[in-house]
Formats: structure tokens, sequence, C-alpha cells
């Protein structure tokens, strides 16, 4: 009973061991808030990975993809279904996508996937990160009516933040067109004015597409059809009542496309492609819904040939990772077989790249893998799960965070010489007492007991403090951060960097056990040396000891 | 005189004779010890013999350097001999485990000594309980826990010490410092008290003081006490006065009947 209170008395009446316990409750609370920030970070993180990449990625090594994903999606059924619960198919290859911003032509290197759109949102989370609500509903490639979101559906900020996507859809490109229609009428003034010509011919050359989207189509002729087609289909029967010889060697003219009604096949680029956010915050659009931009892609022929294409704008995709809003473009999955030639003309089954799975919650994506690892060969076919495609990313993460904790416990370690120093001097400060109790009859052991328990309290102690200022600073991070920044005015975590408008945390109640554990460890073991100093004592010297 | 049982004329002694147990309460035979001191050694006792009856009370005297200090920690086992016995009630007690010789120390034996060693963060009844503290793990404390504070009041009420029950040392005198020591030394029911100068830090009304204290123990208890000292007139407050010189005992004295007060 003698150790319990001295140990307490020893606890209430020595402050300056406290000193020596900060160390112990910085460490313990600089662990925990970067545990719990990292862990939020990796979750985040690994949740949007996972929501732009499906549980399971099933594909071929070609450009040119494997015939009749009907097939393939049915022997996957037979061997998994239990564990299946969607499947979509995409074709992706790379391209270049190009457009005009004011008279420039802008070239970016993409990659061009099509997308079933009635599947696709099943395997993941392709639907949350569109612009418009319907279209998060359900994707449409048809160009909508305005109601484009003016800020970010995504984040908690309503502030709008996105202006110029009040007029995104057909009023943009009504807007765009006209536009266009009055520059040309006023082009063609002036060289009337200069040249007065046979009207006829004149007509003939003002097709519609004179503006700078002219251009000479390929041999296959365009058609204007989206994925379900209805009213933009080819008006054939609009053709200019002139017996315009030169009519068929021009194939485009005499096929008047009004870009103010009709749209080419939709396309939903990253909007990282599309728009940049300027000092005040603001984002601005190089391009918007209703306009039109170019994509050059390979064919699935050997060698592969690159066509071109022309789509409209209808929707933007943002799933907040730079790198798959400034990479991705998804257009119509027909639209894209067919123009690469992927659909074999006499049965019309199309050819896939990959096909994307989603799991059953609780199922583990990893034996699902093996399992049609087994059944699909290697050489012709790769499955991956979502971690095997992002690993690197994944594993730097981690490491990060195993470096970090060896780091900030070495704090903790510092910590204990510290308490070792102190607690050699209070034994040869108690050395008297000390003799004055085994003359009392306190064993050695038992003495030295009180300084293991001393140890023990000071570790609870400065553990404990720093649970609750770690903890404390975690579930109010974002405030601080908001008061770091007003103080310092410098903004210490900016959303166009990180994916996250607020930081994330996680405190996880194991890692926090093993922080405390390790912290109280760590005293109680620098406490051992002087515990045995203070056992070794000889009562009669120590009696002597002032 | 011889060392024959201790005759008392006081009433509630406790009488070796009535019990029929004829061994001394404590006994040291041929004791030696030496100091290892820079490169010789120092041999401070060379060979002591002592007894103490039950219920006497002895005075040992020497000059400082007679080993006399050393002899009083030789029998209250905070040290062990180079050679020769230590013995309490005949056992022999030097050679025990040091888990029974701690335990000896708790329960038989109670030391006073000059700077009166005090714990400084307990308080005065915290000081006297310490023993107890010591003896009782936290389960037995909880058993034993009020009798051990009432035989603390009572001793500390005994020693006119009831309004300092609270106090922590550094608020006590020399003299109430040294009754929570003497306090302190009985409250595990010692079979022998062991004193080392008792008064020699205090001034000569508090050590007449302590010195009635310890009498009236001796008388009225009928405690075996052994105490050193240096000076004449405080040893011939004893029964007995042995007298130490470099090391041994040159004189074991003769019972001071003159000490013997009436009850």
């Amino acid at each position: 009973m003698y150790k319990l209170i001295l140990c307490w008395r020893y606890l209430r009446t020595r402050w300056i061991a406290l000193a020596s316990v900060v160390s112990v409750t910085l460490g313990v609370a600089t662990m925990i808030v970067v545990n719990s920030v990292m862990a939020g970070f990796s979750h985040e993180m690994q949740s949007r990975i996972h929501g732009v990449l499906s549980d399971l990625v099933f594909e071929s090594h070609s450009l040119g993809g494997f015939p009749d994903a009907r097939w393939h999606m049915d022997e996957i059924l037979r061997t998994s279904g239990d564990d299946v619960l969607g499947m979509t198919a995409t074709v992706a290859v790379p391209a270049m996508l190009n457009f005009q911003v004011r008279g420039q032509w802008v070239t970016r290197q993409v990659m061009f996937i099509g997308i079933d759109k009635k599947t696709h949102a099943q395997v993941g989370d392709f639907g949350r990160y569109l612009q418009h609500s319907l279209n998060r509903e359900q994707l449409s490639f048809d160009l909508r009516e305005g109601g484009y979101d003016t800020h970010d559906s995504q984040s908690d900020d309503p502030t709008p933040k996105r202006p110029a996507m009040e007029d995104a859809g057909w009023p943009h490109r009504r807007k765009r067109v006209d536009r266009e229609r009055i520059w040309r009428e006023k082009l063609e003034a002036v060289d009337a004015a200069e040249h007065p010509t046979d009207r006829a011919i004149d007509t003939v050359f003002s097709a519609t597409n004179n503006s700078a989207n002219a251009e000479i189509e390929p041999l296959v002729p365009p058609v204007f059809e989206n994925g379900d087609a209805t009213d933009n289909a080819l008006p054939s029967n609009e053709t200019p009542a002139t017996n315009d010889p030169f009519l068929v060697a021009r194939p485009q003219e005499g096929r008047t496309m009004d870009p103010s009604q009709e749209q080419f096949v939709g396309i939903v680029p990253g909007i990282g492609l599309a728009s940049y956010r300027d000092v005040s915050g603001v984002d601005r659009f190089l391009i918007l819904p209703g306009d039109d931009v170019k994509v050059t892609f390979p064919t699935a022929g050997t060698p592969p040939k690159a066509v071109s294409d022309t789509f409209t704008i209808v929707d933007f995709y943002e799933s907040k990772m730079s790198e798959y809003d400034s990479n991705f473009v998804f257009v119509p999955i027909e639209s894209l077989q067919r123009m690469r030639g992927m659909i074999e003309p006499q049965t019309g089954i199309a050819s896939v790249n990959a096909i994307q799975i989603k799991l059953k919650p609780g199922v583990n994506p990893e034996q699902v893998r093996d399992r049609l690892r087994r059944i699909f060969p290697a050489e012709l076919y790769s499955v991956s799960t979502w971690r095997d495609k992002q690993g690197p990313l994944l594993a730097a993460v981690d490491m990060e965070m195993a470096v970090l904790n060896i780091l900030l416990f070495m704090i903790i370690a510092v910590a204990g010489f510290g308490i070792l120093a102190i607690f050699y001097m209070i034994v040869v400060e108690k050395t008297r007492d000390i003799g004055i109790l085994k003359s009392l009859g306190a064993s050695a052991s038992g003495v030295a007991g009180i300084f293991l328990g001393y140890g023990l309290a000071l570790g609870l102690v400065g553990a404990g403090a720093g649970l609750a200022i770690g903890l404390a600073i975690t579930w109010n991070i974002n405030s601080i951060r908001v008061g770091v920044e007003w103080l310092t005015g410098q903004r210490v975590f900016d959303p166009s960097i990180y994916y996250f408008f607020k930081i994330p945390t996680i405190v996880n109640p194991f890692t926090v056990s093993w922080i405390i554990f390790g912290a109280v460890v760590i005293a109680v073991g620098s406490s051992v040396l002087p515990a045995i100093r203070a056992a070794r004592l000889h009562p009669v010297e120590a009696l002597r000891h002032d | 005189m011889t060392n024959s049982s201790f005759h008392a004329s006081g009433d509630s002694r406790m009488h070796v004779a009535g019990t029929g147990i004829d061994a001394p309460m404590m006994s040291v035979h041929g004791v030696r010890k030496s100091y290892r001191s820079g490169a010789g050694s120092l041999d401070v006792l060379c060979g002591v013999d002592l007894r103490l009856e039950r219920g006497e009370f002895i005075a040992i005297k020497g000059q400082s350097g007679s080993g006399k200090s050393t002899l009083l920690h030789l029998m209250g086992l905070l040290d062990a001999p180079d050679s020769g016995e230590v013995r309490l009630a005949g056992e022999r007690i030097d050679t025990l485990s040091s888990s029974r010789r701690d335990r000896l120390r708790n329960t038989s034996i109670g030391m006073v000594f000059q700077s009166y060693h005090l714990l400084p963060e307990l308080s005065a009844m915290e000081n006297v309980l310490a023993p107890l503290l010591v003896r009782y793990g936290v389960l037995d404390w909880i058993r034993f826990r009020s009798q051990a504070r009432s035989r603390a009041c009572e001793l500390l009420e005994r020693f006119g010490l009831g309004a300092r029950m609270h106090h922590t040392p550094r608020q006590l005198s020399g003299g109430e410092m040294q009754r929570v020591a003497i306090a302190r030394a009985l409250v595990g029911r010692p079979q022998v008290l062991l004193a080392d100068e008792p008064t020699g830090n205090l001034d000569s009304v508090s050590g007449a003081g302590i010195l009635d204290t310890l009498g009236r123990l001796n008388r009225e208890d009928g405690l075996s006490i052994v105490m050193v000292t240096h000076d004449d007139a405080i040893a011939a407050r004893s029964d007995r006065i042995v007298r130490l010189v470099s090391g041994l005992v040159e004189d074991i004295g003769e019972p001071n009947d003159a000490v013997i007060v009436a009850a």
C-alpha cells in the first residue's frame, strides 16, 4: 500500500517531473493527429479511385479488344455470378482531343472511352461525377436544355463558382451559332460589296459549316445520331433545290446540318480538360456543353490508322482526381465501336477492350480475380482489381504513413531519455527516504516498485493528455485550419491541389491504443534503471545521505 | 551483576521469569564488522558480545567512532556482520533470507534515529502508519485500515500529538518529530526498540521529554529498549550501561537501581 500512496504523493507534489512527460504528450498527440489525417486521406483517395475504377477490370492486351462482350460476360457470370453485382463493357483508346478557343486550336492527349450509358453507372460512381442532375440519375448523350450546375455538386459549398455553366447546353450552342451567323453575314456583306458574283454559287458555297469548324470529312459520311436517335436523324430530304453539278464532288454540302437544332454524337470530357480556376476562385471554361470538339484516335485495324470525328459536349466528368479529370473523355460505346471498325460486319458482334465488374459488398476482389485468372488465360486476358491498377500510388501512401510513424515514435523515445534522467535525479534526491523505507521493512523490489509505478503513472498522465490534445485537434482540424489561414494569411490546404474540401480524418481506435501503449511502455521502461538503483541502495548508507 | 532476568519493581512489566522463556530479547555474539575505506579497511567492531534481557532498557555508550551506531544497525538488521551472530528471542536472525529480515524489521524491531527520518511528503499520522503501509498490501489495507488508524491515533494522542496529526514534518518541532518517530516505531507492536542517539538533535528540554517517554515505555509497557549515546547523563537514564571502546565491549555494566522508579 505504501507504494501506491507514495506514487500518488510524488505525482501530486513533483510538478517538474511532468515536464519530462511533455514530450510524451506532444509525441502522442502528434501521432494521433497525423495518423488520423493520413488515414482520412488514404481512405478518401481509395474510395475515389475505387469510385472511378470498378472492383475488377477484365481486359485484353490488344488495342482491338476482344469480340463478343456478351459471351464473356456470361462466362464470368457462370463462374462468379453470385459475387457479381453489375458489369459493363468499355472500349478505351489513347486519343487526341482538339477544340478551338477564340480562334486558336487546343490539343490535349486523352483516354478516349466508349461506355454503355445504361450500365456504366452501375459499376462505379460515374453518375455522381456529372454536372447535370438529370444526367446524374441517368446519363444521356443528348445535349440538355440548360440546368447544368453552376456550383460544385460534390462540395458543401453552394456558392456558384461556375457562372459560365449557367447557359451551358442548347442555349449556349444556339448563341454560338447565332454569333457565327452574324459574323458570316457581315463577312458576306463585305465580300458582296467588293466582289459582286453569281448568287447561285454563293448560295452553294455558303454551307453551314464555313465557320472555323469546316473540315474535310472522311470518306465515311458523317452520321448524325445519338444513342437513342430521335430527332437528330439526317435530314436527308433537306437538300437544296439546285441542280448543282458540283454537289456530288463535295460530299459535305447538301447535307445541311443546322447546329442550332442538331448536335453531333455526345461526348463527356473530364472537367480538367476544359476549365481552370482563376485567382478569385471562379471556374472558367474554355469550352462548355453545347460546343463541338474533334477527337483523333486509332482504328482497330492492323496497323491502326488515325481517324477523326466531331462530337458535341453534353456534360463534364469531375471525379476530383486530376489524373482522371484531365484525361478521360467518354462517348457512347456503339459510336466508338463503329468508328473504329470494331463491329464484325456479318454477325454484327462488336469487340470491346474491357469489362468492368462490380462485386457485391463483402466479396473479396482478390479471390474473384484469381478465379477468373484461372479460367481466362493470361496470354490473352488480364484481370486486375482496382488496387492492382493503382498499386504504386496506394503503396506510396502506405509507405509514407509507416515512415512518419517511425519518425514520430522517435520523439516519444527521446522523451524516454528525459524521463530516465529526471527519475535518476529523483531517486538520488530520495535516497534517504528509500533508506527509511528499508529500515521499516520495505523490500528492495518494493522500493523499485515505487519508481516503476511512478513511471507508469507519469506515462499514463502524459499519454492521456496527449490523447486528449490529439483528439481535440483531430476533431476540430478544419476550424484550426481556418484559424491558421486567417492568422498567417496563407492557404494551408488548397482544395484544387488536394482532392477534398475539408481535411478528412479517421480516428482508428486500434491505432490510438497502440500509440498510447507504446508511450506508456517507453515511460515505464525509462524508469527501470532508476528503480534498480533505488533497489540496490544500502539502508545504512542511504540513511546517511542528506 | 550478570545477565539474569531483569527485576522490576514496577507493576505491569513483561517479566521473563514468569513466562518461562529464558532466552534474552536480543543478543549478539562475537560480531565483527569492518568497512573498506580507500586503501585499507577499518575494523569497526572487533568481536562484540551483548545481551538485552526482556523488558530491559540498556544504553550503549561510547565515543564517536567506537562503533556503537554500527552495532545498533547490525542489531536492527540494517546491515549484516562480517562474522558472529545476532539473535532475537534466541533465534538467529542475521542469516535469514532478505524477505524474512524485511519482515522482522517491519514487525519485531522498531528503530528511532537521531535525525528522526520521517518521510517529508507524509503527514504525522501517515508517517506513524508507514510500517503498516509497508506490511499490508492494498486488499489487506482495506481490511485493517480502521484498526491501523485507531492504533496510530492512540499513539499520537499518548505522545501529546493529537493536534498535530495532519501536519507534515516540516511543520513540527524537533521534539514533536522524534515523538512521531517513536510512535512510528511502536505502531506495529515490536518486541524491541532500538534508538540511535534519540536526543542528539534536540535541546535539553525536548531531549528530557523524549527520555521520559522512553523510560515510561520501558516501565509501563515492558518494552525492551537499546539506546545508543555518547552522553553519560543520558546513559544514566537506562537500567544498564554497556561501554563500547574501539569496537569492543569494555564493560557490560551493572543494573542501575537508581533508575527503577516505583510506579
